[in-house]
């Protein structure tokens, strides 16, 4: 058939350069989050709401080998990064599949690992964002003080620790409907948030929470922050396998909620 | 002959459970040809389109795009596409849109020149959320041309533009093919596909009925539906060598189109029979395309 000649194309350059649209698609995707107030609210104002309502009162008493403030901000810092991974990944993918953005997207050269690739990138920004703002609160409002390391070390695993819950937010967008995604999204993260020790410190909960804790993907993500101001009860390396085995179950969930949609719509 | 042919359709069946939406459509359209795909609704256009450009899989058969299987990203860095029933994202503005699908293509047009293509200048700082409809249909179009296509998929295009907005839209359209650039657009408006198409592919039920110049199938559908109820028995034979396309019996209800109504009723009359409730009506796409069809099998 015609394939020889059509392969001369006019252009030398047949398709379009990988990182220039990842680098558009990441400030897409950071522009769409940034702009609306359902998710900026949520996501910077709640965390650091929480902590000066809960850790603030008593910011430098003693608890558990450190301070209650510096335990606070370990746990709201992982509470803001889990909101921002659920949320960004859930709520936009559903609405982009609700508005049939995803038949646009599709049709076009956009190529699958720049829009998703497009979308971590926004949404580890934006999770920098909400970290330095919580931070900054507890530092500039509540004293607390942590070693640079320990700042650092913080940034570090809650950013690098993340996909699970993005995986998590994947499979929500696409099993759930454009208007029932942020229920459905609130319902998993209030409650985990909650069992998992990030609102309030395990040893206060009830007995029967304190049970269900270890088995929550956020309980295991939390033990990472407390484990860099020394005041987790789990052993790093044990919370690592525990996140990627909860990243390998919801990322099947999301491949096969995807591949669901796929036949439907796509094939 | 010695031209490639763009867009290779070849025996394609696309079936949605009990449905077959198309059914065996063979076609191949050739650099700068403007192509329009003509039927009613729920004909199977738009599923068409949706094999041409690989949004969807035939059941059976190929389509390929430049050679390349249609979801081939070298095919789609070639084409724009302008989809019937597709969102935006609302929060970004209208340049920032299009600078967002600019970096999907390997040559675009500057975000500049596709604004002032689709005429959005005042807007070019605005969310989208904030568009009219009218203007929405255009940053749809800007979009589609962001990577300075070779090849232009259009869906319904001017479905819901008023009149002025729809040839506004043709102008574009047209604009484009001088530049010796290939179009395939969906359409239920027969007055669209003529004012922009030099081919017309009448599609019904999933099947091609006809694919013609846009005069063979102007001429088709200025065929007149003739009707009234006769006061006397009539049968098949009582029409035998009058001009008629297609004659339907119900009852006394008798219906006929015709491309020379004049001629019919004047033999109608000749010979004495007299008819009430009579209407001589434009005939519908189609009535048209029935006849048409009617004519090409016999």
């Amino acid at each position: 058939m015609g394939a020889s000649k059509a392969d001369s194309a006019h252009s030398p350059i047949r398709v379009a350069p990988f990182l220039p649209m990842l680098a558009a698609q990441a400030k897409s995707e950071f522009l769409m989050l940034a702009r609306v107030p359902a998710f900026t609210i949520p996501t910077i104002v709640f965390p650091i709401m929480f902590f000066a309502l809960f850790g603030l009162p008593n910011v430098h008493e003693g608890f558990g080998g450190t301070t209650v403030g510096k335990y606070m901000l370990a746990s709201f810092g992982a509470y803001a990064v889990i909101s921002v991974a659920l949320f960004s990944f859930g709520v936009t993918v559903a609405a982009e599949r609700a508005r049939k953005m995803t038949a646009l997207m599709r049709s076009s050269p956009l190529r699958p690992l720049a829009y998703l690739g497009g979308k971590t990138i926004a949404t580890l920004a934006f999770a920098l964002v909400t970290l330095i703002a919580l931070f900054a609160f507890g530092a500039g409002v509540g004293g607390v003080r942590l070693e640079t390391g320990q700042w650092l070390g913080l940034f570090g695993v809650l950013l690098l620790g993340v996909f699970p819950f993005i995986a998590l937010g994947f499979a929500v967008g696409y099993l759930a409907g454009g208007n029932s995604a942020v229920a459905i999204l609130n319902l998993i993260n209030l409650p985990m948030a909650f069992g998992s020790g990030l609102f309030l410190p395990l040893p206060m909960l009830p007995h029967l929470v304190q049970q269900i804790a270890p088995y929550l993907p956020a309980y295991h993500y939390g033990q990472l922050a407390w484990n860099v101001i020394a005041a987790g009860s789990e052993s790093t390396l044990s919370a690592v396998v525990w996140l990627a085995g909860y990243s390998v179950a919801f990322l099947l969930l999301a491949l096969r909620a995807y591949g669901r949609e796929q036949s439907k719509e796509y094939s | 002959m010695g031209m490639a042919a763009v867009v290779d359709v070849r025996d394609v069946v696309k079936v949605f459970g009990p449905v077959r939406a198309v059914d065996g459509v063979s076609l191949s359209v050739n650099t700068g040809e403007v192509v329009a795909l003509l039927g009613p609704n729920g004909a199977g256009k738009t599923t068409c389109v949706s094999l041409m450009i690989g949004l969807r899989k035939p059941t059976s058969g190929s389509a390929t795009l430049f050679g390349f299987s249609p979801s081939d990203v070298r095919a789609r860095s070639r084409c724009g596409v302008m989809l019937q029933e597709s969102g935006l994202p609302s929060f970004l503005t209208v340049r920032e849109t299009i600078d967002l699908f600019r970096s999907y293509y390997p040559a675009p047009l500057t975000a500049d020149a596709i604004v002032a293509l689709i005429g959005l200048e005042e807007k070019a700082r605005a969310q989208v959320h904030t568009l009219s409809g009218g203007q929405q249909q255009r940053l749809y179009f800007g979009l589609a041309m962001c990577g300075d296509p070779e090849l232009l998929f259009l869906d319904e295009p001017t479905v819901g533009l008023d009149v002025e907005a729809r040839r506004g839209f043709w102008t574009h359209v047209k604009a484009f093919v001088r530049s010796g650039r290939t179009v395939v657009l969906t359409t239920h408006y027969l007055e669209e596909a003529d004012a922009l198409a030099d081919r017309i592919v009448v599609i019904d039920r999933g099947r091609i009925l006809i694919d013609a110049s846009p005069a063979v199938v102007k001429s088709a559908s200025q065929a007149k539906r003739v009707s009234y109820t006769a006061t006397k028995p009539t049968t098949e034979s009582d029409f035998a060598g009058l001009p008629v396309q297609t004659l339907t019996l119900d009852g006394a209800r008798v219906e006929i189109i015709t491309a020379q109504p004049e001629a019919l009723l004047q033999a109608l009359f000749q010979r004495g029979d007299s008819l009430t409730d009579l209407e001589v009506a434009g005939a519908t796409l189609e009535q048209a395309v029935m006849q048409l069809t009617a004519r090409s099998e016999s």
